[in-house]
């Protein structure tokens, strides 16, 4: 098993740990769940491409647009095969939020077996990101379609007993998240994808915590679509991937208007440009675009299995540790089975902001709140939880502070 | 330890045993929240011969916030509008200083104990959650604020 990453050759390709925190504590990063750091490879291609290449791409008659062209439809190549999918299957977004935003509105917007209408009926989770329930929940509203949701078991799982109920032939669009961001917990989603298909509804899957920290398989999971965000894959802010079967892009209107996606154009109408172009308007993220590919290029070489593989070492080392912890409780999934690198806890007695703040004074760079999912924390009756996360440039030894630190602030409470 | 500018004392002493803290009652409620953290607070007031009066919160959050709203009706019960008008204005400068002010003690009484609030910005709403709904309940209750 060569699960033991190279942590310490690793963590040299991210300077960000060369920064002080607060009071010249070493960095203990445990926050990748909103963002990852990022290697040095992935600064150097967009300082490259602004250095070498920078042109709008789809334009200009120069040699310096066709090598813009060709680095940002490089950089699409590139995500295309990290996917394992064709690169005319692959859009630019600026993130994961508009992804999904895009599909939302495509889908009002389009007819046929995409079209969403009132009565027709949209499906999410208890567990999704804001990010997958508010532009499902505003389509529903903009339409008079109905929104329908899988609610959530405490271990994190989701309450798959009303299948049929939940899923019916009104049934459009189904749309869940691979591994939810607060608990860490992976829903069964296999049972789920099939009732959508068997009603002939389309599934879109959130990859943002799942696609930078394990491989995926998108032909054997059998999806239609897939999005996730650049900036917690290594790459720059301002990028983000959807992924989406490609007779279904072709039957799906486009989001933005403008340049760059039509295909003709009169002053009372136009046509547009297939996708993904259909779906790009304007100059897109080009730096950003060939920043993300290098970043997922920096993940292949280090390798997804030995990634997710250490995560789950450094979850098992962080669980029984929290567990060991009197006073604390980790909340979702209580050990490894089905769950990622994505731990939630609470102190009794102390708000999680609280808690945070202490461990802030030992390096320790955690989220605390509700992680924009409210209706799951309002679900599990808490005023918010202390989130800890993990990626590859975590070591064993980050664990040991992160245990520290929150003992460190169950005592500074606990003692005064 | 730098945390302790943050937690004073007499914070963590609201934040146990917060004061003025039941079911507001007035038939105007406000209700404000920190949509960052989650923070909520619903408040009701009156005022009467000028003076602010029958001030009761209720809410969630952090110490910060909790400590905050207690402190912040001990402060401002009883006192005249002119007097609420100018605490608020003097909290609120205090909360954006990041550090350089310390508080007016004559006028802010115990809520310049959280001065060492303005060093950490993620941490400023916080502590004006409550002052804002305070605001706004004055407000509506036809205070000139």
């Amino acid at each position: 098993m060569s699960s033991i990453l190279d942590v310490a050759r690793i963590k040299r390709d991210f300077p960000i740990f060369q920064a002080e925190m607060r009071g010249g504590k070493r960095l203990v990063f445990l926050d990748s769940g909103a963002t990852s750091q990022k290697p040095i490879q992935v600064m150097d291609a967009e300082r490259e491409f602004y250095s070498k290449h920078n042109a709008a791409v789809h334009r200009g008659s120069y040699y310096l647009a066709e090598q813009a062209s060709e680095a940002y439809e490089g950089a699409r190549a590139r995500v295309a095969a990290f996917l394992d999918v064709s690169a005319e299957e692959v859009i630019f977004t600026k993130s994961a939020t508009e992804s999904l935003n895009l599909l939302a509105v495509s889908f009002e917007r389009s007819t046929g077996m995409l079209g969403i209408n009132a009565g027709d009926e949209i499906v999410v989770s208890e567990l999704e990101h804001h990010a997958n329930l508010l532009p499902w929940q505003q389509l529903a509203k903009r339409t008079g379609a109905v929104l329908k949701w899988f609610e959530m078991n405490p271990d994190g799982s989701l309450d798959l007993s009303d299948i049929d109920r939940v899923i019916t032939p009104r049934c459009k669009v189904v749309a869940i998240t691979h591994l939810s961001n607060v608990l860490g917990s992976v829903p069964d989603i296999a049972p789920i994808i099939a009732a959508a298909h068997a009603v002939g509804a389309v599934f879109v899957l959130d990859g943002c915590q799942s696609v930078p920290h394990q491989p995926i398989d998108i032909a054997t999971l059998d999806i239609d679509f897939l999005v996730f965000s650049g900036h917690k894959a290594l790459g720059p802010t301002g990028i983000g991937v959807l992924w989406g079967r490609a007779q279904l892009l072709e039957q799906m209107e486009p989001y933005l208007y403008g340049g760059s996606m039509i295909e003709t154009v009169t002053m009372t109408g136009a046509t547009w440009a297939s996708a993904p172009k259909k779906f790009e308007a304007g100059v897109p993220n080009m730096a950003q675009a060939v920043g993300l590919a290098a970043g997922l290029e920096y993940l292949s070489e280090v390798g997804l299995p030995s990634i997710h593989n250490w995560e789950m070492q450094l979850t098992d080392h962080a669980i029984r540790g929290l567990n060991s912890i009197e006073g604390v409780k980790v909340i979702g999934p209580q050990g490894i089975e089905n769950r990622g690198g994505v731990i939630s806890f609470v102190i009794a007695g102390l708000h999680p902001h609280d808690v945070g703040q202490v461990m802030d004074q030992y390096g320790v760079a955690v989220r605390t709140g509700h992680h924009c999912a409210w209706p799951l924390i309002r679900k599990l009756g808490l005023a918010g939880t202390t989130r800890a996360s993990f990626y590859l440039y975590n070591e064993m030894a980050d664990v040991d502070v992160f245990l520290e630190s929150v003992i460190g602030a169950r005592d500074y409470f606990g003692k005064r | 330890m730098e945390l302790d500018s943050l937690y004073q004392e007499v914070i963590l002493d609201h934040y146990k045993k917060p004061h003025h803290k039941g079911l507001p009652t007035g038939e105007i409620q406000v209700h404000h929240v920190n949509p960052n953290c989650g923070d909520e607070i619903t408040l009701s007031l009156a005022i009467k011969e000028g003076k602010i009066q029958d001030l009761v919160w209720d809410g969630v959050g952090c110490s910060i916030s909790q400590a905050s709203a207690s402190i912040m009706s001990d402060l401002v019960s009883g006192k005249s509008v002119a007097e609420a008008r100018e605490a608020l204005a003097q909290f609120t400068e205090l909360m954006q200083s990041k550090g350089s002010l310390k508080g007016d003690e004559e006028v802010l009484e115990d809520a310049i104990a959280l001065a060492g609030v303005s060093k950490f910005p993620a941490r400023v709403k916080c502590a004006l959650l409550s002052w804002m709904a305070f605001k706004d309940a004055a407000i509506q209750n036809g205070a000139i604020l």
